[in-house]
Formats: C-alpha cells, sequence, structure tokens
C-alpha cells in the first residue's frame, strides 16, 4: 500500500515541478525581460561594445600624437600567423647615443586570429584592442594597416 | 433551423455532382482526387512553414529574444525564403550508403503525415475521408513516419543516424501504446470510432470537461506521449544535437533534409488537431450552458476557425515543452512509459470503462 501511496506522490511531485519549470517559461512568453537581440544596423549609432570585446588591434596614441611602441618586436614573434611586422630604424640621440626607434607598425587584419597574444606579450603596453569591428571592404590591401601614426613619437617615460 | 452557412457538406456534394455532370465518372473522381490533393498540399506547405516560424518566434520569446524579424512583415516570409535556399542547394551523395532507400526515406516520412492529414475534420463535410475507424487509421497511418526514419538512419551509413533511428523505434513502440490506450478513453466514451462522429457526440460539451477526471488524465497522457511520438523535446532523442550531431537526419541536405523538417512539425500538426478532434470537441464552438447569448456570439465564429483557435493551442503548449524540459535519459524515457503513463492508462481505460456502464458521464 505505501508503494502505492509513494507511486502517486512521486507522479504528483513531477507534475509540479514540471509545472514550476512552465510556470517560468511562460512568465517570459508573456511579458520578457529585457530582450537581448542587438537590432544591429539600426542601432549602429549607440551601439557599445563591452570593454573586453576583441574588435582589432590598435596603437594608443595620446594627445601629443605619442605612443608607447618601443619596436622592440617581441609581439611580432609572438605572433602565431605573421600578422605583425615591425619596421625599425635607428636614430641618434642628441648625447650621442644610437636607439632603435619604430618605423612602421604593420598590421595585416586579414591574417589575424584575434588570439590576442601581441596584446598579452607586450612588455610596455603598447597594443590594445579596439572596439571597431565592421571590418569589411573590398580590396585585400585595405586591410593591411600601419598602426603608428605618421609622425608620432615616443613617450618620454617608456625607455 | 435556417440553413448553417458552416456546414460544408452541401458545397463539397455540389462540387462533387457538378464534377460528376460534366464528365464521366471515372473522370470526375480522378479531378476530385486531385484537386483535394492539390488543396491538401498547399495546406500542408503553408501550415508547416508557418508552425516553423511560429516555433522559432516563440522560443525566441522565451528565451529573451527577437527571433527572425527581418523577411517580410515581422519575418513572416522568413521560412519561405529559407525552402527557396534548401531547394537550391546541394543534394550530397554518401559514399557506400544505400541509395535506393537513402533517396525513398524522406518520402516515406513526409508520405505518412501526408495521409494522417487527410482523416482530420476541419469544418461539417469539410473532411477528405471519414472512415468509420478513423481513429484506427490516424493511429495506423501517422506511426509509419517512423519506418522512413528507420530506413534513414539505416541507409545512412553513419553511426550517428543508425543510433539515433534506433532510438526513435524503440521511442514509437513504447509511446505508441499510451497515444492509443488514451485516445480509446474517449472511444468508449463516445461509443464511436468515426472522427466526425466523435465531434458530433461533443456537441453538447468537449470531452475534457464531460469527462470526469479520466477524460483529463487522459488528455495529459495523450499530450506527453504524442510529443514523444512526434519526435520533438524534451523526448528528442532520435536527433539529440549535442550527442548525435542530428541525429537520423545527419547525413541528409538541401530539400531531404527539409521533407524530414517539414514532416517532424506537420506531425506536431496532426497530433495537435487529433487533440483537437477528440478531446477539445474538434470545431464545435466554446459553449457554457443551454441557451444564452454567450453561445451565440460563439456560434458566429465558422468551425474552420474554432479548430484553428485549438489546433494552434495544442501546439502552443506543445512547443512550451519543448522550450522548458531538458532533453530524457533513454532509460529516463522508457521508464516514463513503462512505469508511469501504461498503468495510469490502463487504471484509466478500466474507471471509464465502468463510468459508461454505470451510464454516470453526461
Amino acid at each position: 500500500m505505501r508503494s502505492v501511496i509513494n507511486y502517486i506522490k512521486e507522479i504528483l511531485a513531477g507534475i509540479r515541478t514540471l509545472w514550476a519549470g512552465m510556470r517560468v517559461t511562460g512568465k517570459y512568453f508573456v511579458s520578457p525581460g529585457e530582450i537581448v537581440t542587438q537590432k544591429y544596423p539600426e542601432n549602429r549609432d549607440e551601439l557599445v561594445m563591452f570593454d573586453r570585446f576583441k574588435g582589432e588591434v590598435i596603437m594608443p596614441h595620446d594627445e601629443n600624437n605619442q605612443h608607447r611602441c618601443t619596436g622592440c618586436g617581441i609581439c611580432q614573434m609572438n605572433c602565431p600567423n605573421g600578422s605583425i611586422e615591425i619596421l625599425t630604424r635607428k636614430e641618434m640621440t642628441p648625447d650621442g647615443k644610437e636607439v632603435r626607434i619604430i618605423d612602421k607598425h604593420v598590421y595585416h587584419l586579414g591574417m589575424c586570429t584575434f588570439c590576442g597574444l601581441c596584446v598579452k606579450t607586450c612588455p610596455s603596453n603598447a597594443l590594445a584592442f579596439g572596439q571597431q569591428f565592421e571590418n569589411a571592404v573590398f580590396d585585400r590591401t585595405k586591410l593591411t594597416k600601419i598602426l603608428n601614426k605618421p609622425g608620432s613619437s615616443i613617450k618620454k617615460e617608456v625607455k | 433551423m435556417a440553413v448553417n452557412i458552416y456546414d460544408f457538406t452541401e458545397l463539397t456534394r455540389n462540387i462533387g455532382s457538378g464534377l460528376q455532370r460534366a464528365m464521366s465518372p471515372g473522370w470526375a473522381r480522378a479531378t476530385e482526387y486531385v484537386i483535394i490533393g492539390l488543396a491538401f498540399l498547399l495546406f500542408y506547405a503553408v501550415t508547416g512553414l508557418y508552425i516553423i516560424y511560429g516555433e522559432r518566434r516563440i522560443c525566441a520569446f522565451m528565451q529573451n529574444r527577437l527571433g527572425p524579424n527581418r523577411v517580410g512583415p515581422a519575418g513572416l516570409f522568413q521560412t519561405i525564403a529559407d525552402l527557396i535556399k534548401l531547394l537550391t542547394k546541394e543534394l550530397i551523395p554518401i559514399r557506400n550508403a544505400d541509395k535506393l532507400l537513402f533517396n525513398v526515406a524522406p518520402f516515406i516520412v513526409i508520405i505518412a503525415s501526408f495521409m494522417a492529414i487527410a482523416a482530420i475534420p476541419f469544418a461539417r463535410g469539410l473532411q477528405a475521408l471519414d472512415f468509420e475507424i478513423g481513429i484506427f487509421y490516424v493511429i495506423a497511418v501517422s506511426s509509419l513516419g517512423v519506418v522512413g526514419i528507420l530506413l534513414a538512419g539505416w541507409s545512412s551509413n553513419s553511426k550517428y543516424s543508425l543510433i539515433g533511428a534506433m532510438r526513435s523505434g524503440a521511442q514509437i513502440i513504447s509511446y505508441e501504446l499510451s497515444v492509443g490506450l488514451s485516445l480509446l478513453t474517449i472511444v468508449v466514451y463516445s461509443g464511436t470510432m468515426q472522427l466526425s462522429g466523435i465531434i458530433e457526440s461533443q456537441a453538447n460539451g468537449w470531452w475534457i470537461f464531460k469527462g470526469h477526471i479520466p477524460a483529463l488524465v487522459a488528455f495529459l497522457v495523450f499530450l506527453v506521449a504524442s510529443t514523444a511520438e512526434t519526435n520533438r523535446g524534451p523526448f528528442d532523442l532520435a536527433e539529440a544535437e549535442s550527442e548525435l550531431t542530428a541525429g537520423f537526419h545527419t547525413e541528409y541536405s538541401g530539400i531531404r533534409f527539409a521533407f524530414f523538417f517539414l514532416a517532424e512539425y506537420m506531425n506536431m500538426f496532426i497530433v495537435a488537431s487529433i487533440a483537437t478532434t477528440v478531446f477539445l470537441g474538434g470545431w464545435m464552438p466554446l459553449h457554457f450552458g443551454l441557451n444564452n447569448t454567450f453561445n451565440h456570439v460563439m456560434d458566429i465564429i465558422p468551425p474552420v476557425v474554432w479548430y484553428l483557435i485549438k489546433t494552434a493551442s495544442v501546439v502552443f503548449v506543445m512547443m512550451w515543452f519543448k522550450w522548458t524540459f531538458p532533453r530524457l535519459r533513454i532509460d529516463q524515457l522508457l521508464t516514463l512509459e513503462w512505469k508511469y503513463l501504461l498503468p495510469i492508462n490502463l487504471v484509466n481505460i478500466v474507471v471509464v470503462a465502468f463510468l459508461c456502464l454505470m451510464g454516470w458521464h453526461f
């Protein structure tokens, strides 16, 4: 007799828990909370990407057109598929020392897998991920970018 | 009683006799078949596509998403665009597949559901096949689809397909019992297996209302068992995406895949319309009491609309199931059937028989 009662209890408990689950989804159906879908092309203006979004590799410059890149080439060595080429040149400082400064930081966006190794390994934090993601172009050569802006120089404190 | 404008018997009879007058009996019959076939084909495609659209929207709303909303107003043409895409896609030949069975399987699945749809009464007189054993026919035909699923799994030469098909076989064999027995309770109540007869027996109240608790139990059992029979979540073991890629239709592509997909949704429509016919009064309008204004207002709504509203609500409940419950394991699936649904059903049918013998139902 007890087993029969337990059997019926089990069924009723099962129905109760199933109904609890259906109440949750039913509630969302009639009164959806915050809709997570982004209506992308329409909300292009107010679209804000989140901080960790890996858009494309950029080199932040400050207001004096100065960056933090020393041209050490560690990002180039760490890039698994050769998307980064560092072109440096030698320059004489006023006190007669020869230093290496960055000439061109060439970034091939078309080859980049956005693994983030360059950003992670940069010893002077010169690289970062931008928020730009509309990267489609009609000409492949446009995907090759020079990250350091023309006429930029290295910040004093980074040496 | 005045002429009922919602009675299609006269209309269909007139069309029939008109055809008989216009041509020889053989040709008239052939024309009738072609007309009915085309009408059902159109109905089948359109309903299937819009159930798929409905499912995508409903599941999106349940998950706080928007769902397809780009093609046409509110995304209404999305599934039509998908169908056109699938029509133009390549049919990939499978190496070492059993070519004949591989090609035939989707057609078996779709023909099985197409045959079942013929027996569905949409309104008075709007029914292609009104057998005296209508329920028997529908159960028999709708379970033919599993043959197609088994063939698809067997002929694909893929272990995923085969495992999916075998699971589907085990599932159908188990749950067919519950579906049949739960329908049998109402057959005992109404005393007929003819689908139109069952609907006529509900003129003074739907079986789910006047059938006491046993009818309610039978309805719930039917809902669960028919969800399992159509291979839908939470019983979609035959195509468990996380384990079997896509189950029995893993190797199918293009329009053959679309056939499986469409048949799955139309099977859902078919079991929903059986539930409507048997438990929810078919195309009978909702009535309270005997003769009041509410009933007259309800009578104005055409029976086809009533039928579609009821079917759509059952379909919605089945979608609700799918997007709420997690998938069962195969042993849990069989436990649910053999240890719970079947004993409940057997007790239920004895109770119904007793009620009918004593004449305790309305």
